[in-house]
C-alpha cells in the first residue's frame, strides 16, 4: 500500500513481560524501521506496557480471506479425535 | 471479491452481516460491511480522531503556566496521551480504507469536523480542573460504551482510550478539589470554569434524540449502544453529586432530583450556541483550526526529510545486498 504524501504503514506488536508473546498493539505511520520502533514505544508503551517490540511493515502481512474461513478452516471441524475428550476410558484410571 | 449491484452474493453478505451483530459478535476490516457502515464508521472515528488532537490545543496552552512542576508534568502527560487518542483512531479509521493524510487535509480544510467542546476558549487555569473533570469526564461517559461497538479495530481503541482516560478526569478534579478547598478567591476562580463549562459539556453529547437523524441507523448497527439523551442523562447523574463534594454549584436554575425517575431533571442548552459552533462560529473555531493547519504545514520539511532519509538507507542496503 503506497501513501500518498505521508509515511509508510506498520504493524506493532508488543510483549508485555517476559515469558509471554508478542502481541498485536495496533499501527502507527512511520518513514524507517527506526521510526518506528520509537513511534511504537511512544504511542504503546507510555505506561510501561512492554518489555519488548516489534514493528512489521503492514503491506508485508500475509492474511487469510475472511470468505475462505470454509475451505480453510473445515478440515478441522470432523476430526474430533484430536481432542483429549473424544476417548471414553475407565472413570477409576488416574492422572490421564 | 467482486459482487456487483444486484449480484444475489450481496444479500447472503448482508445476512451474514446482520448474524454476526445479533450474536454480538464484531466486524472486522476484511469482512463485507453494507457501505454506509463503513462511511459511517470513518466519518465518527475520523471525527473523533480529529476531536482527540484538536482538543490538544485549549490544554496546551496552560503548559507553560502550570503552577508548579507537578502540574506541568502531568498537564504534558495529559496532553500527549490525546495525541496518542488521535494516532490510535486515525490507525482505527486506516482498516477501514480511509487515508490519514487525507483526513488530516480534511481536518485542516475544514471539511471534516471535530466536538464543538474544544473551541471554547481556556482563560484560566482552574479551566484545566474543569476541563479534566467535565469534558474528559463527559467523554468517558461516551466512550465506555463504545468499547463494545461492533467494529473490532474501533472497540480495540477505545479500550486502550478509556483506560487512559480515567487519569485525565482523576487528576481535573484534584485541581477542582484543591482549588475549591483554598482561598475565597481561588473557591472563585473553580466555580467560575463549572459556569464556563457545564453547559458546553452538557451539548457534548450532540443533539436532542428528537433531532439527531443519524442516530438511528447507528443504533441498529451497534456502531452507538446508547442514544445521545441516554448518556447526557447519565453524565448529569454522575457529575452532580461530584460538583456537591467539591461545595460548588452547577450553574443550572431548572436542576433538580427527580424522585419518581430516580434522575436528576436538568435544563435546556442554549441549543442555537451549540450549531452556531457546529457552523464554525464559535470563540475559537478559527484559531484552533489555523493553529492545526501551520503546524502541519511547519511540519512539512520534516516529513520530507525523514522520507528522503528512509529512501536513501532503503536503497544503500539494496544496492549493497547485490
Ligand atoms: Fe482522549
Ligand atoms: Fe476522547
Ligand atoms: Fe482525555
Amino acid at each position: 500500500m503506497t501513501h500518498k504524501k505521508g509515511y509508510p504503514l506498520w504493524e506493532v506488536f508488543i510483549r508485555s513481560n517476559r515469558g509471554i508473546d508478542h502481541k498485536h498493539a495496533g499501527s502507527l505511520r512511520a518513514a524507517d524501521a527506526e521510526m518506528a520502533l520509537q513511534n511504537a514505544r511512544d504511542l504503546y508503551t507510555r505506561r510501561s506496557e512492554g518489555v519488548s517490540i516489534w514493528v512489521v511493515p503492514s503491506n508485508q502481512i500475509v492474511a487469510s480471506d475472511p470468505d475462505d474461513k470454509e475451505t480453510l478452516f473445515d478440515p478441522a471441524e470432523d476430526k474430533v479425535y484430536r481432542h483429549p475428550t473424544f476417548y471414553s476410558l475407565p472413570d477409576e484410571l488416574e492422572h490421564m | 471479491m467482486t459482487v456487483t449491484e444486484n449480484s444475489p452474493t450481496l444479500s447472503e453478505n448482508e445476512v451474514k452481516f446482520e448474524e454476526l451483530l445479533a450474536m454480538g459478535a464484531k466486524i472486522e476490516p476484511r469482512d463485507w460491511m453494507p457501505d454506509d457502515y463503513r462511511k459511517t464508521l470513518i466519518r465518527q472515528i475520523g471525527q473523533h480522531a480529529h476531536s482527540e488532537i484538536i482538543g490538544m490545543q485549549p490544554e496546551g496552552n496552560w503548559i507553560t503556566r502550570a503552577p508548579s512542576l507537578k502540574r506541568k508534568a502531568i498537564l504534558m502527560s495529559k496532553v500527549q496521551d490525546e495525541a496518542g487518542h488521535g494516532l490510535y483512531l486515525y490507525s482505527a479509521a486506516e482498516t477501514l480504507g480511509a487515508d490519514r493524510t487525507d483526513m488530516l487535509e480534511k481536518l485542516n480544510n475544514g471539511k471534516m469536523k471535530y466536538s464543538s467542546i474544544f473551541n471554547y476558549p481556556t482563560p484560566c487555569w482552574a479551566d484545566m480542573g474543569a476541563i479534566g473533570w467535565l469534558v474528559d469526564g463527559a467523554a468517558i461517559c461516551n466512550q465506555v460504551p463504545l468499547c463494545r461497538t461492533s467494529y473490532g479495530p474501533y472497540a480495540r481503541a477505545m479500550v486502550r482510550i478509556c483506560k487512559e482516560e480515567s487519569f485525565h478526569q482523576r487528576q481535573g478534579y484534584e485541581i477542582m478539589l484543591t482549588l475549591s478547598n483554598g482561598s475565597a478567591k481561588q473557591k472563585q476562580m473553580a466555580q467560575d470554569a463549572l459556569n464556563r463549562w457545564w453547559w458546553p459539556a452538557i451539548m457534548m453529547f450532540g443533539p436532542r434524540d428528537d433531532q439527531s437523524p443519524n442516530s438511528e441507523l447507528s443504533l441498529k448497527w451497534k456502531i452507538k449502544l446508547f442514544s445521545n439523551d441516554e448518556l447526557r442523562q447519565k453524565f448529569v447523574d454522575i457529575a452532580v453529586p461530584q460538583a456537591n463534594i467539591l461545595g460548588l454549584t452547577i450553574p443550572d436554575k431548572d436542576l433538580s432530583w427527580n424522585e419518581k425517575t430516580g434522575h436528576y431533571t436538568y435544563g435546556e442548552p442554549d441549543w442555537e450556541e451549540f450549531f452556531e459552533v457546529i457552523r464554525g462560529n464559535g470563540p475559537c473555531n478559527k484559531e484552533r483550526v489555523s493553529n492545526r493547519r501551520e503546524a502541519h504545514e511547519n511540519g512539512q520539511w520534516v516529513r520530507d526529510a525523514a522520507i528522503a532519509y528512509a529512501k536513501k538507507h532503503a536503497e544503500a542496503a539494496l544496492s549493497k545486498a547485490a
